[in-house]
Order: structure tokens, then C-alpha cells, then sequence
């Protein structure tokens, strides 16, 4: 293994109007080393006005995620030995306002959350004093979709959102299904009447790329499909039956 | 600009969400807003890994809750605070159940429960081995549903207004644009975590800088017990990434390089093939991570690129086992290790986990300044004194969250207009960012180094072991590091994102911080739970049963004094594991 890889990073500062150029630094080639690893490197060694997020170094925050080599990737678990020999391009993730270097404004997801009711909703009825019962086959139901870390890779991914920024899109969307499968709720009746406007699901054409990228192997494609049947069979019903029997 | 709020948390992590939600619910007519240098979800609370502790069991009791507590702090906690945390947590727990937490659960449906170093009985609450992160998700999207709480993302507080003995907001850097603003508030909470980055190996988040325990340093409130840092017994090597305790608790074992379990050699029980409670594996962290100290003096270790290792064993758990209940950790052993914990031993070593020391507070989370309150790792009430047990700190943040929110909300309902003194001293900060950081042409010191030679000097001197000569001459490394600060450069001339300017204002939070943990370990001339005086090997209750308050002095110099400790029902006894 050679000693050092050169990162091409994207760099961009707003100040100066001009379009991102690439920096090119030789950081260590160590076999540990994460692409987040070698732009700490670069930071703490080489250039100290880079400027990028992270946070946990241990995949579980949903920081750090950039485009390496193209790819949506979290840095912190992507690895430089398995780029050798090299170059690594390192980029802010696609389909987002650039901030400044690899920093991306996630505003309009952080905007889209509260909009699918990401919480539990029941009737008015008092909570009980002990918990709900939840059987472990109950919990299975929805807990891959539990396990969204909010890090962007799938909008990153997503030629829809890519195209039009109003898709809700995949993380929201499997969220709203995180909910809407878990016994504690009623809320999916309001969900889905978020869902089936026109930037709801109906934007998806089912590319597939979100569920690929996603480094916590939530499934967002397959919420998407199964909030298409739902909405379908809603609006077969809403063709038969006035609103009140539905 | 100035903008105000009635309720101002600063961190938007366990505490900070769950103290948002309380206030939102005591009087949803208060302006409640979330400060946080991060987005709320990345906050540090996402990677506890192991579980939160609450007795629901029915062979299990609040009293015993309580013993284990107290008798794991080594008799340093206060127990008024360790008796209204047992008695909330389970309540606190199912809140979060009734939110949408995703508990793991017993084939009938009830809550699950595990076992847990130091705990007498099984009363850990987990969600597989990702509990952290599922809390604080489930925080989050249920704050979500408040609309009353205002956020503010990525946005740094540099200082804390405080007009005579009373806070009145702070001042804070939009990341984003680079903009220095005012934000005034009736009551301020401080919820910013813990500070392991003054080390420099930690489980820690590279966000967990001690800028809460900084900000209410300098202004004027004191920090608690200082000297008690948290060594965790199994990071991995050469990241510091934690493998959570449930890993033992489920039966996983400590082996030296002869394959043998060293923790009996250590007055922590015999083994036994399947856990016991109180004993061996599951004993404390603070006895645990000091073995390993101690074998590596036999020479009963293993070396690394990274030093001596011991291992971590789970192969007799089976495949079954570590997935559905230690998916995590197989997760990280395979990412950051290249191993398969089912088929393979994870070389382990101790590493920095936790601070138990904090803002000094009552028992509602109130600091000795008006209107400013704190809670979660950067409080000390102090539930955890001389050493934390494992799966204490998650339902900490929510019990003493809610109580700081409470409290704050009642005050802040009461609480008049900030004076118009406070505008001078917001203008004096924002000058301050400007000449200091910001536009200084002359400096030629770099935030990377002195971070470096900060956490180098206080692993040496306030490790594991620490002897009086070492501390001192931490202290002396210390002010000079802190001058040296005074030269720093910030290359970065952006306004935007400037992530140099960050990490020189979390450099000058964890100087502070650094020199109070050395100072207060100074102070202190016993051993007690973390802290481990090789000149001063036994713990002394006559001197020494009392609480380290560390102040600053006008002229920015420290001084300690002292607080007795609560003691309610249990006098302070011997430690006894494994029997």
C-alpha cells in the first residue's frame, strides 16, 4: 500500500461568487482511516479554513455525508484504503444548495419533517399508567424505518428531488410509514392525506436509489410503493363511498 | 439584531428536547426556543448505545435503584437527588413509550429489561443496543408537534448575559451567515453534554466540548466535582468507539493475553459462565477500566499500534444473540475493526466516556445564578457522584430535563424584562469575536496544536491513576496553554460556516474546562470512585465525604471550596462487588 492518497476536495465560499474548483492534498494512506479521517487531516495539518460537518465518527448522527468518487457516502464509513490508490474526489452531496465547501443547507427536509406528523397520534383518549403493549413481531413491523439517521444520502440519491425540489421525499416519507406501522398509532389516516398531494408520492418513479445508498438500510423505495397502494385503494373508495364510510 | 424568548435551551440533545417538551406542556404561552450548534438529531445522546435504567420489574425496587446509585457513586452523590431520580425514571421511561420510543419488548409485549454494570437487578430499558439514538429521534419528531418551540440550528453560543447574580440571554454566532446576535430570554437552561474531547481518546462526539460547563464558568456559577472523569472499559482501539456495557451485561467477557478473565483478580467475584449481577463483567466501570491498569503493569496484556489492549469476548453468545440484541456493536466491530465479534475476540481498551462532574444545581436543575439552570451531562445535581453507573445518564437527561424545564417555566413566568445593561455587555462580546478571532492579523498560534498538546497534557496528569506531582504540573501546562491561546489565528476569514472560528471557541470552552478537572483533582487528596490518587490511595470521608465546587475568581484565576454531601437513608459504607 502506497503511504499517502491525494483527496480533490470541493471547495466554495460564497464571498467569492465563483463556481466550486477542487483543491488536491496528499493526506496518509493508513488502512484505519477513514475519508472523514483524511479530511480531519487535512484541517488539523494542511489547511485550516476547510469546512465540512461531522460529529460521531461512528455512523449514527448522520453528519457527515458527502459525495466520494460521485457516491453519496458517510465519510466516517467510507475508507480511504478501499480507494487506493487514488485520487479520492470528495464533494457536498448533489441536489442540495451549497453552503460553503462540503456544507449543504438541509433546510428544506428540516422544513418537510413536521409536515408528515413524525409522532405518535391517538384520539384524545388519556395515556395509561403503564406502557402500550407492543409484542417484538408488533415492533418488527416498523423498525427497519426507525432506523433513519436523517443524514440526506437518499435525497442526495434522488433524480425526483433532484428535478423537483417539492418532492416530500424518501426519508419523510419512510418516516410517515415508520409511524403509520406502529400498533401505538392511529395518525396514518392523516398521513396519507399529506401524502397523496401532488408533491406527496407521486413524484416517485420508483428509481430505487434511496434504498441503495442508505447506510442504514431503511428501505425508503419500499415506503414509497406501499403509500402508492394506499393511496390508491383510498381513492378507489373515495370513488365508491361518500366520505363518512370510509 | 435581538430576538427574545421567555424559555432559551442551549443543546438540543436528550435534556435539551425533553426540557422543550416540559415547558411546552407547562404553559404552552411561553416563548420556548432550542439553541444548538447542531441539528437537535445529531447531538451526542444518538450514540448511547447500552440502555436507561428505571426499576419496573417486579423483584425489583425504587430503594434498591437507590443503593446501587448510591453505593456506585461511592457515597459521593447527594441522596435527595438519587431517591427523586429512581422514583421518576420509570415514569420519565414511559413517557417516552407513550411517544413512540421503540423499547425492545418481552414476547408478551411488555418492556423489555437487562441487565447493567453495578445493578443489582435487571432494570436497563433498551432498544436493541442503539438506545441513545432512539431516544433522541423520538424526542425530536415529538417536539415536532409543538409549534410553540422556536429552533435555532447550528448556531453557537459564545456568552451568557448575566446582570446582577440573574441571566438574561446570551449571545450567539449564526453559523450559517456568520452573523453575531442577541438572544434574550427570561430563564436560561444548559443542556450542551459532556466534555471527553479534552482528551484525546474518547467515546465521545467531537461536538462534546464542554461549552455549557465553559459559559457558566465564566459567568459566575461554579462546577461540581470536576475531578470524576469516566473511564469506559471497552472502546475499540484505535477510534475510541464505545462497545456498549450491554455486550457484557449479556454475557460477553474481559480476557487478558492468556485468555483469562482478570477481573476476579480484583475483588469483583468469581467467574461464572453465565453474568452475575454486582459481580465480575458487571461490576463498575471505574474498578474495571483500573484493572486494565493494573494488568498492564503485570504485563497481562496485548500490544497494539495504539497501546496495550485486552479482549472482549462474546463468541459464546452466539450469532442469534449479538443480532438481535448487540446489532451495533457487530456493526461497528465489522466497520471500524474489520472483525466478526461472533467469531472473533474485539480488542478493547478504557477510554474517556463520560464527565460526572458539571454545573453545580439543586435539585431542579437551578444553578446559584438567577434564572440559569442546567441538566444532563453538563449538570452535576449530583446523582452520579465519584462514579456514573451505565445507564444512568439517558433517564438523568429526561428526569432532571423535565425538572429543569419545569422550574425554568415557573421562574421565567415571573421573571421582568433584561435590563438594558445587558445590551453593553452583548456589544462588548461581539467586539470581543471580532478583534479576538475573527480580524486578528498578528497571531501565529494554530487551534489544531494547542488542542493537541491540551489533551496530551490532561490524559497525562488526570488519567486513570493520578499523583499530585503530575497534577500540578498539569495546571502549569494548562496556563500556558490558555496564553499561548491568546496568540491563536483563525486563517479563516469567511463569514460563512467558519468552522475554524468554531473549533478556536470550542479550544477556548475546553481550556477552562481542562484546567477545572485538573484543579479539582488537585484539590482533592483521597481515592474515591474515579478518582484514583496513588499518593493518597484510601478514601477519606473525614476530609473528603463533600463535593469539589470549583469558582472563577475575577482575575481569571479558580478557587475551590467545598459542599457537604446529602445523606439520606444510606451512611456511607464499603464497596462490595461480586459477593
Amino acid at each position: 500500500m502506497a503511504d499517502s492518497i491525494r483527496l480533490q476536495v470541493s471547495r466554495y465560499r460564497p464571498e467569492e461568487g465563483s463556481a466550486p474548483t477542487l483543491q488536491e492534498y496528499d493526506v496518509p494512506l493508513r488502512k484505519e482511516w477513514s475519508v472523514l479521517d483524511g479530511l480531519n487531516y487535512v484541517k488539523d495539518h494542511l489547511d485550516s479554513t476547510l469546512s465540512y460537518r461531522w460529529s460521531c465518527r461512528m455512523g449514527i448522527c448522520g453528519s457527515c455525508g458527502m459525495s466520494v468518487n460521485g457516491t453519496p457516502e458517510l465519510t466516517c464509513g467510507t475508507f480511504l484504503a478501499d480507494l487506493a490508490p487514488g485520487p479520492v474526489r470528495v464533494e457536498p452531496m448533489r441536489n442540495f444548495p451549497v453552503v460553503r465547501d462540503l456544507v449543504v443547507d438541509i433546510g428544506d427536509f428540516m422544513d418537510k419533517l413536521p409536515r408528515v406528523k413524525p409522532w405518535i397520534i391517538r384520539d384524545d383518549e388519556p395515556e395509561p399508567d403503564g406502557e402500550y403493549l407492543q409484542t417484538p413481531e408488533e415492533l418488527d413491523e416498523y423498525k427497519q424505518f426507525s432506523m433513519c439517521i436523517n443524514c440526506m444520502l437518499c435525497y442526495s440519491a434522488c433524480p425526483v428531488y433532484g428535478l423537483d425540489p417539492d418532492f416530500i421525499g424518501p426519508a419523510a416519507i419512510a418516516l410517515a410509514e415508520r409511524y403509520d406501522l406502529d400498533s401505538r398509532d392511529r395518525g396514518a389516516r392523516e398521513r396519507l392525506d399529506v401524502l397523496i398531494e401532488h408533491e406527496g408520492v407521486w413524484g416517485c418513479t420508483f428509481v430505487g436509489e434511496c434504498t441503495t445508498v442508505c447506510p442504514k438500510h431503511v428501505d425508503p423505495a419500499g415506503a414509497i410503493q406501499r403509500y402508492k397502494l394506499k393511496a390508491a385503494k383510498e381513492s378507489v373508495k373515495a370513488f365508491l363511498l361518500p366520505r363518512g364510510a370510509r | 439584531m435581538t430576538v427574545s424568548h421567555d424559555v432559551l435551551l442551549v443543546g438540543g440533545g436528550g435534556a435539551g428536547l425533553r426540557a422543550a417538551i416540559a415547558i411546552a406542556e407547562a404553559n404552552p404561552r411561553l416563548r420556548v426556543a432550542v439553541v444548538s450548534k447542531v441539528y437537535p438529531m445529531r447531538s451526542h445522546t444518538v450514540s448511547a448505545e447500552g440502555g436507561a435504567a428505571g426499576a419496573i420489574a417486579a423483584d425489583d425496587s425504587l430503594d434498591e435503584h437507590a443503593y446501587d446509585t448510591v453505593s456506585g457513586s461511592d457515597w459521593l452523590c447527594d441522596q435527595d437527588a438519587v431517591e427523586a431520580f429512581v422514583d421518576e425514571a420509570p415514569r420519565e421511561l414511559l413517557q417516552l413509550e407513550h411517544w413512540g420510543c421503540p423499547w425492545s419488548r418481552e414476547p408478551d409485549g411488555h418492556v423489555a429489561v437487562r441487565a447493567f454494570g453495578g445493578m443489582k437487578k435487571m432494570r436497563t430499558w433498551f432498544a436493541a443496543d442503539k438506545t441513545g439514538f432512539h431516544m433522541l429521534h423520538t424526542l425530536f419528531q415529538t417536539s415536532l408537534k409543538y409549534d410553540e418551540v422556536v429552533r435555532y440550528d447550528e448556531w453557537f453560543v459564545t456568552k451568557l448575559l448575566v446582570d446582577d447574580g440573574r441571566v438574561h440571554g446570551v449571545v450567539a454566532v449564526d453559523l450559517m451567515t456568520g452573523r453575531v446576535e442577541t438572544i434574550t430570554a427570561k430563564a436560561v437552561i444548559l443542556c450542551t453534554g459532556g466534555c471527553g474531547k479534552v482528551f484525546p481518546f474518547t467515546t465521545n462526539a467531537s461536538i462534546s466540548t464542554g461549552d455549557g460547563m465553559a459559559l457558566a464558568y465564566r459567568a459566575g456559577a461554579p462546577l461540581k466535582d470536576m475531578e470524576f472523569v469516566q473511564y469506559h472499559p471497552t472502546g475499540l482501539p484505535f477510534t475510541g468507539i464505545l462497545i456498549t456495557e450491554a455486550a457484557r451485561a449479556e454475557g460477553g467477557w474481559m480476557l487478558n493475553k492468556d485468555g483469562y478473565r482478570y477481573l476476579q483478580d480484583y475483588d469483583l467475584g468469581t467467574p461464572s459462565p453465565t453474568p452475575v449481577l454486582r459481580s465480575m463483567e458487571l461490576g463498575p466501570r471505574d474498578r474495571l477500566s483500573q484493572a486494565f491498569v493494573h494488568e498492564v503493569e503485570k504485563g497481562r496484556v496485548t500490544d497494539s499500534p495504539w497501546g496495550p489492549i485486552v479482549h472482549l469476548d462474546l463468541r459464546h453468545l452466539g450469532q442469534q444473540l449479538i443480532d438481535t440484541k448487540l446489532p451495533f456493536v457487530r456493526e461497528l466491530c465489522l466497520k471500524y475493526e474489520n472483525i466478526d465479534p461472533v467469531t472473533e475476540l474485539i480488542p478493547v481498551r478504557p477510554v474517556v466516556h463520560y464527565m460526572m462532574g458539571g454545573v453545580h444545581t439543586d435539585i431542579d436543575g437551578a444553578t446559584p445564578i438567577g434564572g440559569l439552570y442546567a441538566a444532563g451531562e453538563v449538570a452535576c445535581v449530583s446523582i452520579n457522584g465519584a462514579n456514573r453507573l451505565g445507564s444512568n445518564s439517558l433517564p438523568e437527561c429526561l428526569v432532571f430535563g423535565a425538572r429543569a424545564g419545569r422550574a425554568a417555566a415557573e421562574y421565567a413566568a415571573t421573571a421582568g424584562d433584561p435590563p438594558a445593561a445587558i445590551e453593553a455587555q452583548a456589544a462588548d462580546e461581539v467586539r470581543r469575536l471580532e478583534r479576538d478571532l475573527l480580524h486578528k492579523t498578528d497571531g501565529h498560534e494554530q487551534v489544531s496544536v494547542i488542542r493537541e498538546e491540551m489533551q496530551q497534557t490532561v490524559e497525562d496528569s488526570a488519567g486513570i491513576f493520578r499523583t499530585g506531582e503530575a497534577l500540578a504540573k498539569g495546571v502549569d501546562t494548562l496556563r500556558e496553554l490558555q496564553q499561548r491561546f491568546g496568540h491563536v489565528a483563525v486563517a479563516d476569514t469567511s463569514r460563512t460556516f467558519n468552522t475554524e472560528l468554531v473549533a478556536a471557541l470550542e479550544l477556548e470552552n475546553m481550556l477552562d474546562v481542562a484546567e477545572c478537572i485538573v484543579q479539582s483533582g488537585l484539590w482533592r487528596e483521597e481515592s474515591r470512585g474515579a478518582h484514583q490518587r496513588t499518593d493518597f490511595p484510601a478514601r477519606d470521608d473525614e476530609r473528603y465525604l463533600a463535593h469539589s465546587l470549583i469558582h472563577r475568581n475575577p482575575d481569571e484565576s479558580s478557587r475551590l471550596d467545598s459542599l457537604p454531601v446529602t445523606i439520606t437513608r444510606w451512611p456511607p459504607g464499603e464497596r462490595t462487588y461480586g459477593k
